[in-house]
């Protein structure tokens, strides 16, 4: 059977690519810090010596609109291009043409078809910043094949977020009934509170702290009970516009499995939404895998606090 | 209201430079040629029929007035991206990075600590 070696969930910023290859007088100031994090947790997915990346997004009304919005779709596209022009004027990001990997995009589409997750499907799928962000931060030589699976975080109204566990629960099933020998790693984006086209937008911290703290607690200690309990579409909103995003990580949360305690926990607070960063590495630590608790996350926020 | 038709305009004109430039330079007749060129087309060959704007909804968009649309439920995410794509540059090569960006939501701090309008349709 195929091999689960890591589920990685963290938040994406399109703003990082630009932020850290311009010429270095004109990154942000916090360009190094972030750079530095972000690479860090690189070694996670390295680590983890995956064959194939299974890779949970949302599309960002670049291919799919109001005329015909699917909740959940898995690509089966041989080859994926990536990166949409106004994702280039917007954030400067490069395009891509990933591989992909039809066996593995068939048998997770069946499979969650015969788990009655009535899933859409494309065979000519674009990927927008939310798997080239990941790309860029995980594993930016891009040369794994990938598995897209496209989630509805973006277009109400949207499944729930029991829905989006249930299915992550349902893609791992998938995952560890695969026959094959290759190692897998699912990786997928998402946000912690955020803000867009509203008055919270680009303040000097993400829109919802309060949220953002207990957020990552809940997702590191695999706390689906208290997700669950305290998180609604509703609630989302009062976070952040656009804080339905949690849902995706939620999702991974479902990968990982319930009560599955992060192997790898780091955060970074930039000036209007917090980056975070987990792994679970699913079958084990690799031998020097990078390991970083929630004890020592929290040591280091209180060491820089003011 | 026909807040898919206004929805379908930003995301349309944001994605193609040409369109954005005509939004740009000379809103009115870009948004009369949109109607007639892409908003009442379903495809290249099929026609859609059940399209309009009000009179307030093309108000609106030719005087790129995104706290009209924000409140009248344009999506959050279009009705940022395509101001973003129409006046970022010029503000920040004035004001800095992001001006444009916290200017719009400056414009919006009345909502604060209030529900927002739905942008489900």
């Amino acid at each position: 059977m195929a091999e689960l070696t890591a589920v990685l969930a963290s938040t994406h910023h399109p703003f990082y690519y630009k932020a850290t290859t311009s010429p270095p007088a004109e990154r942000p100031p916090f360009a190094a810090a972030w750079q530095a994090k972000v690479e860090a947790y690189r070694e996670t997915l390295t680590a983890a010596n995956p064959d194939v990346l299974v890779m949970v997004g949302a599309d960002h009304f670049h291919q799919f609109f109001l005329d015909g919005y699917p909740q959940f779709l898995v690509g089966k596209a041989p080859r994926y291009d990536a990166t949409f022009y106004n994702e280039v004027r917007e954030f400067g990001l490069p395009t891509y043409v990933l591989q992909g990997h039809t066996e593995l995009s068939g048998y997770l589409l069946q499979g969650l078809l015969d788990r009655d997750f009535d899933m859409a499907f494309s065979h000519e799928l674009k990927i927008d910043h939310s798997i080239v962000c990941p790309i860029i931060t995980t594993r930016p030589q891009a040369d794994l094949p990938v598995v897209p699976v496209y989630t509805n975080i973006f277009a109400p109204p949207m499944p729930s977020p029991r829905r989006f566990y249930q299915l992550g629960r349902a893609i791992r099933e998938v995952i560890d009934a695969y026959p094959s020998h290759l190692k897998v790693a699912a990786i997928g984006t998402g946000h912690l509170s955020l803000e867009l086209g509203g008055p919270r937008q680009f303040g000097e911290h993400g829109p919802d702290p309060e949220f953002d703290r207990k957020a990552i607690e809940w997702l590191a200690t695999g706390n689906i009970d208290a997700i669950l309990e305290n998180v609604t579409h509703e609630s989302l909103s009062a976070a952040g516009n656009a804080t339905a995003g949690f849902m995706d990580l939620i999702l991974m949360l479902g990968v990982a499995g319930p009560d599955a305690v992060a192997d790898y926990i780091d955060e970074l607070d930039l000036f209007h939404t917090r980056e975070m960063y987990l792994t679970w590495y699913a079958n084990g630590v690799p031998d020097g895998a990078p390991v970083r608790s929630l004890a020592e996350n929290l040591h280091e926020l209180e060491a820089v606090a003011p | 209201m026909s807040t898919y038709y206004v929805d379908k305009f930003l995301y349309t004109v944001d994605r193609d430079p040409e369109w954005l430039r005509q939004y740009k330079e000379d809103p009115e007749g870009c948004l009369e040629k949109w109607e007639k060129e892409v908003g009442c087309w379903l495809s290249d060959a099929e026609r859609s029929t059940c399209l309009d704007l009000t009179d307030e909804e093309r108000a609106a968009l030719v005087h790129h007035d995104y706290v009209w649309l924000f409140e009248h439920g344009a999506h959050f995410f279009l009705n940022l991206t395509i101001f973003i794509a129409l006046y970022d540059e010029e503000y920040a090569t004035r004001s800095g990075p992001l001006s444009f960006q916290r200017e719009f939501a400056a414009k919006l701090q009345h909502w604060v600590g209030k529900e927002y309008p739905s942008v489900a349709i």
